[in-house]
């Protein structure tokens, strides 16, 4: 099929077709092409709002559903997750001006001891990718740098990650410390890793474990919500 | 190559490796967050009570307290111009333990992965970390260590880097992944794959398979992938003992001695030459595994059926081989740009 091999020239595709291939774009990691997509569909009128979340955001979430289910592998997602920041580059400071709708915000950070951030950087872009804002504390957090950061940051989600046996206990040493300061109730704390499992953070007094970046995605949109019912009830 | 690890592979038919060094030293005080590579040299009676423990329950190997040693790793405490003294230390120690155990105990230089992402996708070139993991297996080769022993490794750009480390310090090498996601190793290699990738590795490892992951039925699968590829190789399994759960404030893996050894059984059906215990394995475990091993006569291949009805489920459907390499593909749109 020659003609489909020619070189596709996003400017002179219509909008649902380009948006369709930036889905593409995204699952294949290209990240000149996302920002050349996202720059035209500004240039036609768009709102940033809807170029995130009808062309990045939806896209991000195919690739989570890959991602979860076996098809696409963490090399693989990180090279989409790239591509995501190259849109969200152009889109962050006009989303900011525009004052488009949030999700909420999470404070994310690997525990102590654990130097691994491959997981916690792709929940951090996935969630970047739902329309969360995100602040990554980086790895090799005592519990200081988590609960200094919830409260200066009004997070509404506190996500923490350990991908090692030696290091995994030490999410149940920040929700005590969380609990004994009596605000433990304000977050809802997500946790994360190789290693654990679903009775094991409801063991340590999580909210939520979260088997993969797209799991988390979900659980943080439905926590979300929850959070806005009871604001408003 | 002739190294203490072939020689005694030549008069057995299998050996039995070590358990846990993690979440046994965890049981012994370490602090969740503390480098446990430290206590080569500030405790390193703790570190010898734990090779002892494996010796006394039957081990024929014993890997050393240095899977996080690469520089890489010991930056995050601080510690990055330590790693040669304290993987040295790893291996004098191992060895001391080794040699006064009155029969052949192999003692093999553990290299965990460095933590950072390859290039392209990551920043860490291959040639920078085969300067990294040198330094660590200088270190544990004049400790005293017989092999280097790469562990929990994900990447195939990782495991060459740390088999060109071996072939340029001329190091014997043994290798294995984890295979923890859906039947593959994070950065999606699988079984089949491995089997391929270690024939191109620069240093020919003398025994490969896979450690760790998310439980013993998956390790089995793994392994029958890599015996069935390779069916004349020494191929290694080290499975966690069950899962961790968080019982009085420590973690606890949920499998037992029983279970153990019928895996250890199954290990052996599927092929395996060394046989131990990654995560959660105890020395009681590894005594269960022994006297298992000892009375069982190897049998026919395990199909997966028989390993779900023994020793449990697996954590996916498939692993990404055989029928299953075919395994969903997404709907384009057709034009893939290269």
């Amino acid at each position: 099929m020659a003609d489909e091999e020619d070189d596709i020239i996003l400017s002179e595709l219509s909008d649902d077709e380009l948006v369709l291939q930036m889905h593409d774009d995204l699952y294949d990691g290209l990240k000149d092409e996302i920002s050349e997509g996202v720059n035209i569909l500004l240039e036609r009128g768009w709102t940033p709002y809807d170029v995130l979340t009808k062309a990045l955001v939806e896209g991000m979430r195919i690739v989570g559903i890959d991602f979860r289910d076996g098809i696409l592998f963490v090399p693989e997602v990180l090279l989409a997750a790239n591509a995501m920041k190259a849109g969200m580059f152009i889109l962050r400071p006009l989303l900011a001006e525009t004052g488009a709708p949030k999700q909420g915000k999470m404070v994310i950070g690997t525990v102590k001891g654990d130097i691994h951030d491959i997981g916690k950087n792709l929940v951090g872009m996935m969630m970047e990718g739902a329309g969360f804002d995100v602040v990554d504390l980086g790895i090799n957090n005592p519990v200081e740098n988590y609960l200094e950061a919830i409260e200066k940051e009004d997070a509404d989600i506190l996500g923490m990650s350990a991908l090692l046996t030696t290091t995994m206990p030490y999410m149940k040493v920040v929700i005590d410390e969380m609990t004994a300061k009596g605000i433990r109730e304000n977050y809802v704390v997500l946790v994360g890793g190789a290693p654990l499992n679903e009775e094991f953070g409801k063991a340590i007094g999580a909210d939520a474990y979260c088997r993969d970046a797209a799991v988390a995605v979900e659980t943080a949109k439905e926590f979300m919500e929850h959070r806005k019912h009871n604001q408003t009830a | 190559m002739s190294n203490a690890l072939s020689r005694l592979l030549e008069t057995r038919d299998w050996l039995m490796a070590d358990g846990a060094t993690g979440t046994n030293l965890f049981a012994m005080g370490l602090e969740a967050g503390e480098p446990p590579e430290l206590w080569n040299i500030d405790h390193p009676e703790r570190i010898r009570a734990l090779h002892q423990g494996f010796v006394d329950a039957g081990s024929d190997l014993i890997l050393t307290n240095s899977f996080g040693g690469t520089r890489y790793r010991l930056k995050l405490h601080n510690h990055q111009d330590r790693a040669f003294e304290l993987n040295k230390a790893s291996a004098e120690i191992a060895r001391a333990v080794a040699d006064e155990a009155g029969r052949p105990v192999i003692v093999a230089g553990s290299v965990g992965p460095t933590g950072e992402i390859f290039e392209p996708v990551g920043t860490l070139s291959i040639a920078d970390a085969v300067i990294a993991f040198e330094e660590q297996i200088k270190g544990l080769m004049e400790g005293g260590a017989d092999v280097i022993w790469a562990e929990t490794i994900s990447s195939e750009e990782e495991i060459t880097a740390i088999a060109q480390a071996c072939a340029n310090l001329d190091a014997p090498l043994c290798a294995t992944l984890s295979f923890d996601t859906a039947g593959r190793t994070m950065m999606g290699v699988t079984s089949t794959g491995y089997a391929e990738i270690q024939k191109t590795l620069p240093s020919l490892p003398l025994a490969f398979g896979a450690n760790c992951g998310t439980g013993a039925p998956d390790l089995l699968r793994t392994v029958l992938g890599l015996t069935e590829a390779c069916p004349d190789a020494i191929v290694i399994a080290k499975a966690n003992a069950g899962i961790p759960k968080y019982v009085d404030g420590i973690i606890e893996y949920d499998g037992t001695p029983e279970l153990m050894a019928d895996y250890a059984r199954l290990a052996r059906d599927a092929g395996a030459r060394i046989i131990g215990g990654c995560c959660g394995t105890k020395p009681e475990h590894l005594v269960a595994m022994k006297a298992a091993m000892e009375s069982h006569t190897p049998t026919r291949r395990p199909a997966l059926e028989m390993i779900i009805s023994r020793i449990g489920d697996f954590s996916s459907e498939g692993d990404g081989t055989g029928d299953q390499s075919a395994a969903p593909r997404r709907e384009r749109r057709g034009r893939k740009r290269a």
